[in-house]
This record gives structure tokens, sequence and C-alpha cells, in this order.
């Protein structure tokens, strides 16, 4: 029998509830407000709690100054209507020649009214304004379906939205009957199917071991080719549509399609120059380096530019590319070495064991990248992606320098109007571009936050 | 070791019939013979000649840095050797990738920190390879799945992720994931290293009831109760060599290598 010591328990310890600083409303306001400015047990640690008070006295006002200028400037000032068709005078103060008071600064929303269909769809026919709305239905609805939860069919509404929607969008948009010589086509579609003849004879080992290795790359080049040119030959069949260019395309319109077409374009392109990037053939990898290296090493303007300016004198004479299409394939591999070097960082964080793992049970490179390490890699580095996404949206709008009219570009040409003339004419056209911007760079953040959660899930111990 | 004093407390006894499967057959499972492998300038594995029947069940044993890990993980190709030659199940481990992929298919491997898949339950663990390597349909994958879960006894455990689960029970959906592939020979690298004492009790009773179903073994490992329970022959590895080879009686009574008496002497003197 050992004698008992003082601090052995000889009974439980009640439990306690947690002291007011911890727990309840109280305890948040302690924590995150009161705490750092309530010493008053010194003379130097109340100076500091009390500049602190002042401080955030400060800010709170400054926050609620700032709020409400925009408030009233937006909402409580704004002129709303010009039901009598003043247009710019429905936006005057009294000095000026309208009937406002003197001193009033609001919003002149009949102006953004008035540019609305201007600032979303450019110059393009009005009569013809269906073919857009169709397309954008479509891809609302297609978009919502693919990303909700627990909807039906998600996945090949995903799928048909990546691959047949962009054509319907460009018929639609376009309305197809570009000129394509079907022989070509066929030429082509014939040498397409040539090549995976040559890769499936070559995978079978009837072209010699070494050809056996790479025979894949023939395949791909192969169904590619099929794959391109199927698709010249749809957009060049005669829909019966009236044929819209390009240049007759502006607005919300133009940024939807570039961003769209980069955002959706980066990924795939991104994780195959990540992956070419850490191969273990020196050729690829180098290639892949060289790529990725060059396009970060170049700003999003000189690319537009040359793109749009320098290029045509490369090319020979009558070979025209459209200049938007020229600007989308510039802004495509931009993003995309971007996306590069995202994914790789999120390639670097698999543990080794993982791929081990994965090769020990006879899954095949492809295999092991697609179902063990991509999503994993992926979910790993969703905020960065969306980052280069949300960047590539805004970024949209240097399209302007290579006289592509993008929101903002139709913003600022519609501000040159002097039928609405008025001192707030800049301010409201930006502001409400401001405002279509923030939502959807806004949306697309918030959507990575709850793909975050959702994909950390496996994760939680 | 614990595992000789569950015997006397009855708590697994070998039957007569469990050891009538643990026979050795006469077919070759594993020859190595002159194998040589370097990393760099340093010579790992040394003219190693190894010959394995089916059904026997190795341990490999040695100081750390002494090539135990890199022969097992040259027999499945997860590393290359240089020169001699391996033939697995009579097939011929060279850079065809059709021969490495056939003889993965057929050997199972445990790792030392389980190595598996926190993205994906425990069943997706499981049903992955024979769904992509055996392409086999999803039902019975997930049949075979729950039959290896029920084996390694933690079915309960199907849904949840491998995160969600102790070390000891990873490791074992770590064996059950191997057996779905139902593999001719397992190899076990250091399966028990990386456990919380009372995790390796579990994993070494799955392992010996593995053993006792007649499965071909490789297991590096310093679990010397499991040696002497299980193995047919007891391998000594150092700097890259393989200097002693005896059945685990002999090997734990009288070992004739210096080095390896020392090395006893080290991991059981305590």
């Amino acid at each position: 029998m050992t004698t008992p010591r003082k601090y052995v328990r000889t009974e439980d310890a009640p439990l306690l509830p947690p002291p007011a600083t911890e727990a309840g409303i109280t305890g948040w306001l302690w924590q995150n407000i009161f705490a750092s400015m309530s010493d008053f047990q010194s003379l130097g640690a109340a100076i500091r709690s009390l500049f602190m008070i002042l401080f955030s006295l400060l800010l709170v006002y400054l926050f609620i100054d700032q709020t409400y200028g925009l408030i009233d400037f937006a909402i409580l000032s704004a002129v709303w209507s010009d039901p009598e068709g003043l247009k710019r005078e429905a936006c005057w103060t009294v000095q000026q020649g309208g009937s406002l008071p003197d001193g009033w600064h609001g919003a002149c929303w009949p102006f953004v009214w008035a540019k609305q269909k201007f600032a979303w769809f450019g110059p393009y026919p009005s009569e013809e304004l269906w073919r857009i709305y169709l397309s954008l239905i479509v891809g609302s609805i297609g978009l919502v379906w693919a990303l909700r939860e627990r909807l039906p069919y998600r996945r090949q509404v995903g799928v048909l939205m990546l691959t047949l929607y962009p054509l319907l969008a460009f018929i639609l948009l376009t309305g197809g009957n570009s000129d394509a010589s079907f022989t070509g086509i066929g030429v082509w579609i014939i040498v397409g199917l040539a090549l995976i003849s040559v890769g499936r004879m070559g995978a079978a080992g009837h072209l010699g071991t070494i050809f056996a290795e790479f025979a894949g790359i023939f395949g791909i080049v192969g169904w590619g080719i099929i794959a391109l040119n199927v698709v010249r030959g749809i957009v060049a069949l005669d829909f019966n549509l009236t044929p819209v260019g390009t240049g007759d395309w502006g607005g919300l319109l133009i940024t939807l399609v570039v961003a769209l077409t980069g955002i959706v374009a980066s990924l795939p392109l991104g994780i195959i120059l990540a992956l070419g990037r850490r191969s273990e053939m020196p050729v690829v990898s180098v290639l892949c380096t060289i790529f990725i290296e060059f396009w970060r090493g170049v700003p999003l303007i000189t690319v537009l530019f040359m793109a749009s300016v320098m290029l045509p004198l490369f090319l020979p004479a009558g070979v025209n590319f459209d200049n938007l299409l020229r600007a989308l394939i510039g802004v495509m591999l931009f993003s995309a070495a971007y996306m590069a070097e995202v994914v790789r960082g999120g390639l670097q964080a698999i543990d080794k064991g993982q791929y081990e793992g994965a090769q020990a049970m006879g899954l095949s490179y492809w295999q092991t990248m697609r179902l063990i390490v991509l999503p994993q890699a992926l979910t790993h580095v969703i905020p960065g992606i969306v980052n280069t996404f949300i960047g590539l949206f805004k970024d949209t709008t240097l399209v302007s320098i290579v006289g592509i009219f993008d929101l903002l570009g139709a913003g600022q040409s519609a501000v040159a109007d002097a039928a609405w003339s008025t001192p707030v004419q800049a301010i409201t056209i930006y502001l409400y571009i401001g405002i279509i911007f923030f939502i959807f760079c806004f949306g697309m953040s918030r959507y990575s936050i709850f793909m975050e959660n959702k994909l950390s899930k496996s994760r939680r111990h | 070791m614990p595992l000789d004093e569950r015997n006397n407390k009855g708590e697994r006894v070998m039957t007569a019939s469990s050891a009538t499967k643990m026979q050795v057959t006469e077919e070759v499972i594993i020859r190595m013979s002159q194998v040589n492998k370097w990393y760099g300038t340093f010579h790992v594995l040394r003219d190693i000649n190894l010959t394995v029947n089916k059904g026997e069940r190795i341990v490999i044993c040695g100081p750390s840095g002494s090539g135990k890990s890199t022969l097992i993980r040259c027999l499945n190709r997860l590393e290359e050797h240089q020169s001699g030659d391996i033939t697995v199940q009579g097939i011929t481990i060279n850079n065809d990738l059709k021969n490495i992929d056939e003889i993965r298919r057929e050997v199972g491997m445990v790792f030392q920190h389980f190595n598996l898949f926190p993205h994906l339950t425990i069943l997706e663990n499981c049903t992955l390879a024979p769904i992509w390597v055996r392409r086999m349909p999803k039902a019975d994958a997930e049949a075979i799945a729950m039959k290896y879960l029920e084996r390694v006894k933690i079915p309960e455990q199907a849904h949840k992720y491998p995160g969600q689960l102790s070390g000891g029970q990873q490791q074992r959906v770590a064996i059950a994931r191997s057996l779905c592939m139902e593999p001719q020979l397992m190899l076990f690298d250091e399966p028990t290293s990386a456990l919380d004492p009372e995790m390796i009790k579990e994993v070494l009773d799955t392992m010996v009831s593995l053993a006792e179903d007649g499965m071909s073994m490789i297991c590096v490992t310093h679990e010397m109760g499991f040696a002497r329970k299980v193995a047919n022959r007891v391998i000594f590895m150092d700097e890259g060599q393989i200097i002693e080879e005896k059945k685990p009686e002999e090997f734990f009574n009288n070992p004739e290598n210096e080095r390896t008496k020392l090395f006893l002497s080290q991991i059981l003197d305590h």
C-alpha cells in the first residue's frame, strides 16, 4: 500500500460550464472585438487600448459613410426612369438646364436602360437577338444542371455542355454556313482514319516493339483530326440563319465568349501541360516547360497584340483568321500556361506512396492519374484554379486593345454618346459594369468555396 | 513476443486443418538470379539469388538500409534492377510493360504507410483495381470487396473514408485491397512499423490467418514472433546481400553469422 499523495484525485473533478468569455454572443464579441482593446492594467496598455478604440470607431464611421454614399448614389438619389424621353435633360440639375435640384448627385439609370442592349450584345442585329437568348438560356440551364448536386444525368449533361453546346452556340451566334471545302474535310478525315489504323497496328505490335510504345499518340492525333473536321463540316452546313460576323458581336456577349472559352479550354490544357512538365520523358518535359515559361513570360496585352496585329503579317496572303478567333486562341494558350503551374503545385503535393499504391495494383499511368492523383491534386488547388478563372474573367477586358468591344469597351463607347451627356454619365455606366463583373466573379468564388467544403469531407477525421 | 504468449492463452491456436493448408508446393513462384541494383553509385543489392516456391512464407529481416525493401520492391517493378534475372510466375521482369502489368495483377503489396487513397471510401479503395484492371462489373467487385473486408473483420467500415479509421484498421483495409485482386503472392513491406503497439496485433493476426490459408508471402518485418510462427524460412540481409537463410527455429537459436547474432541480440534483448 503506497502512501496517498495530495495531488492524486480520489474522485472525478466536476465538469464546469465555460466562462462568459468563451461561449455565446458575449463570448463572440469578446474574442473577436473587445479582447484587444480592454486592457487598462497599466498606463501603456491603457493608451494602446484607447488608440484601438478610436481607430475602430474611425473604421466603422468610414464604412458606414461609404456604404451610405454608394446606396444614396445608386438607389436613393438616382433617377430611375425617363417617361418623357428627355434623355440627358432627365439627369440635369436646374443650373445645367434640367429640373433636378442643384448639387444633385445620383445615378442616371435611364442612360443604362437605353444602352442596355448595346452593353450586353454590342451591335448584334436586334432582330437576331433571339439566337443569343436561346444560347444563353440553354447554356444557363446546362451549367446549373451540371453544377448542381443530386440532379439526374449530371455527368452526361456536363459532357454535352463541353462538346455539343459550344458547337450549338457557335452555329447560333454566327449563323453557321462558314466557307469550307467539303473535299478538303473529306481528305482530312481520311488522313485521320489512316493515323488511327497505323496506331492500332502499332499497338498490336505489328510495326515493331519500339513503335508500340508511342503508337497511342497516333490514335490521339487521328481522333483529334477527325473531330476537328467533323466540327468544320457541321458549321459549314447551311442552317438558313442570317450570318452575323464576329465584328458585330460586342459587350457582355464578347466577355462571356472569351472568358468561357478560356476557362473551359485552360483546365484540360493546363492539366496536360502540368503532367507533361513532370513527365519522365525528357523531350516531353522540356517542350512543356518551354511552352509554359514562354506564355508566362509574356503579358496578355502583348499576346493579344501579336495575335491581332503581327500574326496576319506572317500569314500568306489570302489566309485570314477571324480577329476574335485569334484573340480567343491567345487567351486560351495564355491561361493554359498559368493553369499548368497551378495544377503542378497540386501534383507535387501528392505523396509518392499514392503512385506506388496504384502501380502495385496494376493501374496504368493514365488510370493512376485520372483515378488517384488528379482528383486529389485538383482538390488541393481549387482556390488557385478559381483564382486563375477570376483573373481570366477580368482580363478579358484587355481585348478592347485589339478593337474587340467587350463589356467595358461597349460601356466606354456608350459614354461617348452626347445625347446622354451628363456629369454622372461615366460613373453610372462604370458602376453598372462593375456590378455585372462582381456578380460573375463573386459567383465563381462562392462555388469554389462550396466545392472545397464538399471535397474536403473525405479528408475529415 | 506477444504472438507466442497468445498461443499459451489459447486465443489463436493453429488447427490441424490450417496446418495442412500451409504446405509448400514444388512450383516455383519467384526466381531471382544474380540480381544487382545500384542507386547512383551506391550498390544496394549485391548478387541476390533467391528462389521461392508457391505457398512459402519468407520473412526478410536485417538492419535498416540493408536493401530488404528494395529487394521486394524489385519483385513488382516499383524499383528497377540493373542486372540479373527476376521471374515471377514464369514471367520475366524487363522493360516490357505488358509483363510488368501482368505481374502486378498477380502480386499484391502492403506498404508501411498503407498508401490507401484518401479521397475514396474503403469500399471504393477495394473495388478500384478489380474494376479498372480486371474489368470486373461493379457489383461483382463489391461482392468480392465485402468478402475480403469481412475476412479482415471490418465490413462495417466499408463506407467510411480512410482518414476516419485507426492505423491498424487502415492497414487491414490495405491487406483486403490487395486480396481483392486475388493475387498469387503477397509482399509486405514493414506492415507494422508505422503502427501504435496496440494495433500491431490485429494486423499480425490478419497476416497469420492469411498464411494459414496457404498464401505465398514475402514479409519484410521485425516482428520476430510472427517469423517464428509462420515463416518457412527467415532471410537475413546486410549491406545488400543475403548473408543467412534458415528455418526460423534454427535462425533464432543458433545463428551462424556474427552480424546476424549482433542484430538478433539488438532486437531481442531488451
